[in-house]
């Protein structure tokens, strides 16, 4: 190998903890800016719904057993349970379609 | 709360992160295997990086033996989404919390553990944190570590069950606070329609899923903040009920 792989490793490992801790560190006060507060509220629920959709259709082994784990986890999470039953029973669900359908 | 009582509350919120992540993780390890690194350089690369979508790009890198600079930038541009996860889990610190605290809650700043701590109720205490850390990371870890040196110790129907665990997870957070509050719902129902578009329309869909998620998470929570900013009692931040 040209390249060492530790020095890749440092470099990818180094380069995303300043990604994370720099905000974390230097952002120690509580902003005032109503609009940057705001902002920052919405931001998890968009950042998360653009990761799980349509990504969660392509996660499983075909795009069935993906869309019947997607409705089942909305409608729990819909219902309130908790963050574990509906990732737990989301997982099930997809196991048991792709089971019955032999995919 | 005690101390102990958010260690074990994050410790019980991680578990399906944790799981989740064997699911992907292990998937990490079969790569690894196929780009001939050791078992030791996979764990070690999981344990250092802790996201997924930077290390599958930084393996292909390093198999085709990218320029260190190369390998830099390939994982600021997909991990910036980081800085905004933790511009945003600023606020829910403590504004006396120490420096320790915040170099160790940096460590844990990936999608899933950003999404719980950053919906927990009011200020986040760290403890909460390092139990969402303690199970999640180590199920990241393991799963590289079997993967590497198995590739079908769990049956792919397990794995493939598995793979929507996390995004299980983030629709548990982000749909019980859309019933309450019809912005959040507006948010959650334009970010997937607009994701989708972006994934799979000509042009749109070169972008990579890193800035795929900063340029829609910029414009969308831009948007609603300028048409609805919130009132100050709301500023808690996000909650669910686990």
């Amino acid at each position: 190998m040209e390249h060492n792989i530790y020095i890749y490793i440092l470099i990818m490992a180094g380069v995303t903890y300043l990604i994370r801790m720099l905000p974390l560190t230097l952002i120690r006060k509580e902003i005032k800016s109503t609009y940057i507060k705001s902002f920052l509220y919405y931001v998890p629920y968009a950042t998360l719904a653009v990761m799980t959709f349509p990504a969660i259709l392509s996660a499983t082994a075909n795009i069935w057993s993906a869309a019947v784990g997607f409705a089942v986890a909305l409608i729990l999470a819909y219902q309130k349970k908790s963050l574990i039953s509906v990732s737990l029973i989301s997982c099930a669900s997809v196991f048991l379609v792709e089971l019955i359908t032999g995919i | 709360m005690k101390r102990r009582d958010y260690l074990k509350a994050g410790l019980r919120d991680g578990f399906p992160i944790g799981l989740g992540y064997l699911a992907v993780s292990f998937t990490f390890g079969i790569m690894g295997k196929n780009a001939g690194i050791s078992a030791w350089e996979a764990v070690l690369i999981s344990a250092t990086n802790v996201t997924s979508a930077g290390q599958f790009a930084g393996l292909s890198l390093m198999t085709a033996q990218a320029s260190y600079l190369e390998v830099a930038v390939t994982q600021f541009i997909i991990n910036l989404r980081y800085c905004l996860m933790s511009c945003a889990l600023s606020q829910k610190l403590d504004a006396k919390m120490p420096f320790f605290h915040r170099f160790l809650i940096s460590y844990g700043v990936t999608d899933e553990i950003f999404g719980v701590t950053v919906s927990t109720e009011g200020k986040l205490s760290p403890f909460y944190s390092y139990g969402v850390i303690g199970i999640a990371v180590p199920g990241w870890v393991l799963g590289t570590f079997l993967g590497i040196i198995s590739g079908n110790i769990l049956p792919a129907r397990v794995i493939s069950a598995l793979s929507v665990a996390l995004y299980g997870m983030f629709i548990a957070i982000i749909i019980p606070p859309s019933r309450d509050n019809k912005v959040v719902a507006g948010i959650v129902l334009s970010s997937m329609a607009l994701s989708f578009v972006f994934t799979f329309a000509p042009l749109l869909k070169e972008i990579s899923s890193g800035f795929r998620i900063i340029i829609l998470t910029l414009l969308i929570a831009g948007a609603a903040a300028a048409l609805f900013p919130i009132k100050d009692e709301a500023k808690e931040g996000p909650s669910y009920g686990a």
